[in-house]
């Protein structure tokens, strides 16, 4: 089994006022969509997408819970501990790729924005926010491909939500993969459309998490596991789904609404 | 032909030897119905009790060389919810252990009947979590105890009852006396090693709950060590649980005294398939020694 490294973070940039990205050093693999189990001690250990692959890896994360909250408080030479990474990986095939991210989920799907490009697929990306204050990332996919932003506010951008942009793109260019990470409800919004288009779809999907590596039996949507078997899944296995876009497990494991 | 690796504990029917050991992908109906689909001859669910209960805070798990440290604290939806998990695996076709813990014996009892009620062909007691305050540690620690539980629950249940016992007592053998006068139908050892791992770079415990139990390769020769001895102080069947990940080491338990073995952190190293895998090796070694049967094997070791 993988041992936990406790690394010092090598540089932490601050993204927009809640979210921060942390960098540090480890000899473990990585690909676009994993994460990994990132312990903050005293407080908490929670699951991370890597929103930087290679030596110096990264993840970016957005305060929203005590140990998120006490991550953000750290500086360069803090000590976290990491280990992974764990799940599964995008598919990055196709000649023409959207992309589309609301919020804090471009860190998990960014490794696969630059994924794509890299192996020589056009790339778009749909880059979603609340505020234009809160868009993360969107130079990186400007060097990737061609970026069109939206705010729920309309103070940047498209003025409405990611799925009714994307729409809007998807009737530019001819598209064979899509890929998308942000609430829920928007993913469910986005996958609809690709299935109706026939246009393979792939989501990275969020749910609490305890063990990381497919034994706790906590993050389960239906019965896969959203650390081994996800965290991304296809369209086609998200319409089989009873519980995409409707259900969640509570910390007890009892199943309650999304 | 093909040898008959059918095994049967206390009257529970089992197409092979090999059961998911409590508090491994137990919690939900569907993950239930999906270790039994990939070959479990029995999946036990996790450890329920009358209230739902969130389990400890991360780190709850620690990943070791030998296996892995957890103190996941019993995290469980409750009994009043898990009904409609057990009636998934149920109609799936699944053959569901119900594992119950509780703060005194009315209470396991009630979560027994409870589960019971809802189909369960059998009642394993977790008498032994090393890492729950106040719950299972006691119980583990006194045989009176462990006779007192294992009684309570047999007065009122009608399938077989297993108390699951601890290793971290010095003659286990007595436990599984107590276990015996009790009632118990079968015994089930062993549960986790109480055990701890530290950072050196932070110099503090890694899990939250500080202390968790050891499980997986490394305390194989302590399970297979006590159910030999158990085999020779009790009469009443005895499943063999902790650190089997091949046939070879299924064998080991079952020539110890074990009618079944329990798998749980194998599903980290093998996946799935360890029960499917672990089952076709026993029948491999059947077939090159001649053996007729598993229960043929059981006990084999003892002179």
């Amino acid at each position: 089994m993988g041992r936990m490294e406790v690394v010092p973070l090598t540089e932490v940039t601050r993204e927009v006022h809640h979210t921060s990205t942390f960098r540090f050093r480890s000899a473990m693999e990585g690909a676009p969509g994993q994460f990994i189990m990132v312990w903050i001690p005293g407080h908490d250990e929670v699951p991370m997408a890597l929103s930087y692959l290679g030596d110096v890896k990264g993840i970016t994360v957005r305060a929203y819970g005590d140990a998120t909250n006490a991550l953000l408080k750290y500086t360069a030479g803090d000590l976290v501990g990491v280990r992974g990474p764990y799940g599964n990986t995008f598919h990055l095939d196709g000649r023409r790729a959207l992309c589309v991210a609301g919020g804090v989920g471009i860190a998990s799907i960014i490794a696969a924005v630059e994924g794509f490009s890299d192996r020589g697929t056009k790339v778009s990306t749909v880059l979603a926010a609340r505020t234009a204050e809160e868009l993360i990332f969107e130079e990186r996919c400007e060097e990737a491909g061609e970026v069109h932003v939206a705010t729920d506010d309309g103070t940047r951008g498209f003025h409405g939500l990611a799925p009714a942009l994307a729409k809007r793109v998807l009737g530019q260019h001819t598209f064979d993969s899509v890929v998308t990470c942000g609430p829920e409800p928007m993913m469910k919004a986005v996958v609809v459309l690709c299935l109706e288009r026939g246009i393979p779809v792939q989501a990275s999907l969020e749910r609490f998490m305890k063990c990381g590596i497919g034994i706790c039996d906590a993050c389960v949507l239906d019965d896969a596991l959203v650390c081994k078997d996800g965290p991304i899944f296809t369209g086609e296995e998200l319409a089989k789904s009873h519980d995409f876009g409707r259900f969640r497990r509570d910390e007890s494991g009892r199943r309650i609404p999304l | 032909m093909m040898p008959d690796v059918s095994a049967n504990v206390a009257g529970l029917k089992l197409r092979n030897p090999t059961m998911l050991a409590s508090g491994f992908l137990d919690e939900t109906g569907g993950t239930l119905l999906r270790v039994f689909k990939a070959g479990a001859g029995a999946v036990v669910t996790k450890s329920i009790g009358p209230e739902p209960r969130t389990g400890n805070t991360n780190p709850t798990v620690v990943e070791l060389e030998v296996g892995m440290l957890n103190a996941m604290g019993l995290p469980n939806p409750g009994m009043e919810d898990f009904g409609a998990e057990v009636k998934v695996a149920l109609d799936g076709g699944a053959v569901v252990v119900g594992s119950v813990y509780g703060k005194d014996p009315d209470e396991y009892a009630t979560v027994a009947s409870r589960l019971e009620s809802y189909g369960v062909q059998a009642i394993e007691l977790n008498l032994s979590c090393p890492h729950a305050k106040g719950l299972g540690t006691e119980i583990a620690e006194d045989p009176e105890a462990v006779r007192e539980f294992t009684a309570a629950v047999k007065a009122k249940a009608r399938v077989p009852v297993m108390p699951k016992l601890s290793p971290n007592v010095s003659d286990i053998a007595a436990f599984a006396g107590a276990a015996e006068d009790g009632g118990a139908d079968a015994i089930v050892a062993i549960n986790t090693l109480k055990a701890m791992a530290i950072s050196p770079e932070l110099k503090t415990p890694i899990l939250a709950n500080r202390v968790g139990g050891l499980s997986g390769p490394a305390i194989r020769p302590v399970g297979v060590r006590c159910v030999y001895e158990i085999y020779e102080a009790v009469d009443v069947p005895i499943v063999g649980v902790g650190g089997v990940e091949t046939g070879r080491d299924a064998l080991e338990y079952i020539l110890a005294g074990a009618r079944a073995v329990q798998i749980g952190t194998g599903l980290a190293t093998r996946g799935m398939s360890v029960f499917a895998d672990v089952t076709s090796e026993v029948a491999a070694y059947l077939e090159e020694t001649g053996g007729k049967s598993v229960a043929s094997l059981v006990g084999a070791a003892h002179g």
